[in-house]
């Protein structure tokens, strides 16, 4: 089961799609304002929106809605949920 | 050594603008953004600060005070922050204050309705002060989402009194006054749960705690300096050297005038 998990990086996410966070590849500030936003591994994670130009990225994450720059979405890898987890 | 009245009021007016008297308590709030830290300090002190963001780095327009049982509350409205640990000036400023204004009691107050993220804010405070009073706001509109908070097991779990709050409606702010006015004079003495790191950070905490001793003099908590060094957090380490400074001239100043009368 866990062999066939894809990990893909958030920005990749679809509109309307959930994930679940696996890692923050993020180094120093900007790691520490993402963790503090409640985004840390095991975190579900929902895509809701996105700017006109494709960016940035507005994501439902426990119960609150946060915009991310897709350049700083692209250094958070995520796993799909399969069929039957909870979704947020 | 602990801060003194006398060197309190001196680092208050000098370093933060506020003039504060022996006979004060003071307050500080903090909290996440929106939580409703302002309209809880209108609530308490009877001001009209205006709610909204933080106008920048004064802090001195943000102070307030209300009376209970004959002894008066000098409160300070905190900008909102998420965390202490990351660098915007919001953050800085909230975080020098906690760490060296010494606030006789610190007021988290938390969103209700989304408890998981407001209880990094709170668990941070209880590094740096255990005078905490955990205040849950927005309770009305946690149960418009139908939420159930189980307040005494929070407060049994979190180590700090916890007061149910709807600010906008009145709601529960006797509680919160009568908590402050009892962590403040000390017949409440909250101890609040701290975070127990990974073996590696607690072994390197053990080695540079005796070092740090030295300099927190008893009124910034050691391990939170020890904490913010393994950090490596320039921005702290600047705050704290600068706040040394000025404790130094400040109470070398007092002295020379205390020697002239």
């Amino acid at each position: 089961m866990k062999g066939a998990e894809r990990i893909n990086p958030l920005s990749d996410l679809s509109l309307g799609s959930a994930c679940q966070i696996v890692s923050l590849e993020l180094n120093g500030l900007l790691r520490r304002r993402i963790l503090d936003l409640g985004i840390v591994p095991g975190t579900l994670i929902r895509c809701i929106r996105r700017g006109p130009s494709g960016d940035p990225t507005a994501y439902l994450v426990r119960g609150t809605l946060i915009a991310l720059r897709s350049e700083d979405a692209s250094q958070i890898l995520v796993r799909k949920l399969s069929n039957g987890e909870e979704c947020v | 050594m602990i801060l003194s009245a006398e060197k309190k009021n001196i680092l208050w007016q000098n370093f933060l603008g506020i003039p504060i008297t022996n006979n004060q308590f003071s307050v500080a709030l903090a909290g996440n953004p929106n939580v409703g830290k302002s309209t809880i300090f209108n609530a308490l002190t009877g001001l009209h600060q205006h709610t909204g963001n933080w106008p920048g780095k004064t802090v001195d327009n943000a102070q307030g005070s209300f009376q209970h049982q004959k002894k008066i509350f000098l409160m300070v409205d905190l900008p909102g922050t998420y965390s202490l640990l990351a660098h915007t000036v919001e953050e800085q400023i909230a975080r020098d204050f906690l760490c060296f204004a010494n606030p006789d009691v610190t007021v988290v107050v938390l969103d209700a309705t989304s408890l998981e993220r407001n209880l990094n804010l709170a668990l941070q405070v209880f590094e740096i002060t255990p005078k905490v009073i955990v205040c849950l706001n927005l309770m009305d509109e946690a149960a418009k989402k139908d939420l159930f908070i189980d307040v005494p097991s929070l407060e049994r779990e979190l180590g700090v009194p916890v007061v149910a709050t709807a600010a906008r409606q009145g709601k529960g702010l006797a509680e919160l006054r009568k908590k402050i006015f009892q962590v403040a004079t000390g017949s409440v003495h909250p101890s609040p749960r701290q975070i127990i790191y990974s073996s590696d950070v607690e072994s390197a905490l053990k080695e540079l705690l005796p070092l740090v001793e030295n300099i927190s003099n008893n009124t910034l908590s050691p391990r939170w300096i020890a904490l913010r060094l393994l950090d490596g957090d320039q921005s702290f380490l600047k705050s704290l050297s600068n706040y040394l400074d000025i404790d130094q001239t400040s109470f070398q100043d007092w002295e020379v005038s205390k020697c002239a009368q």
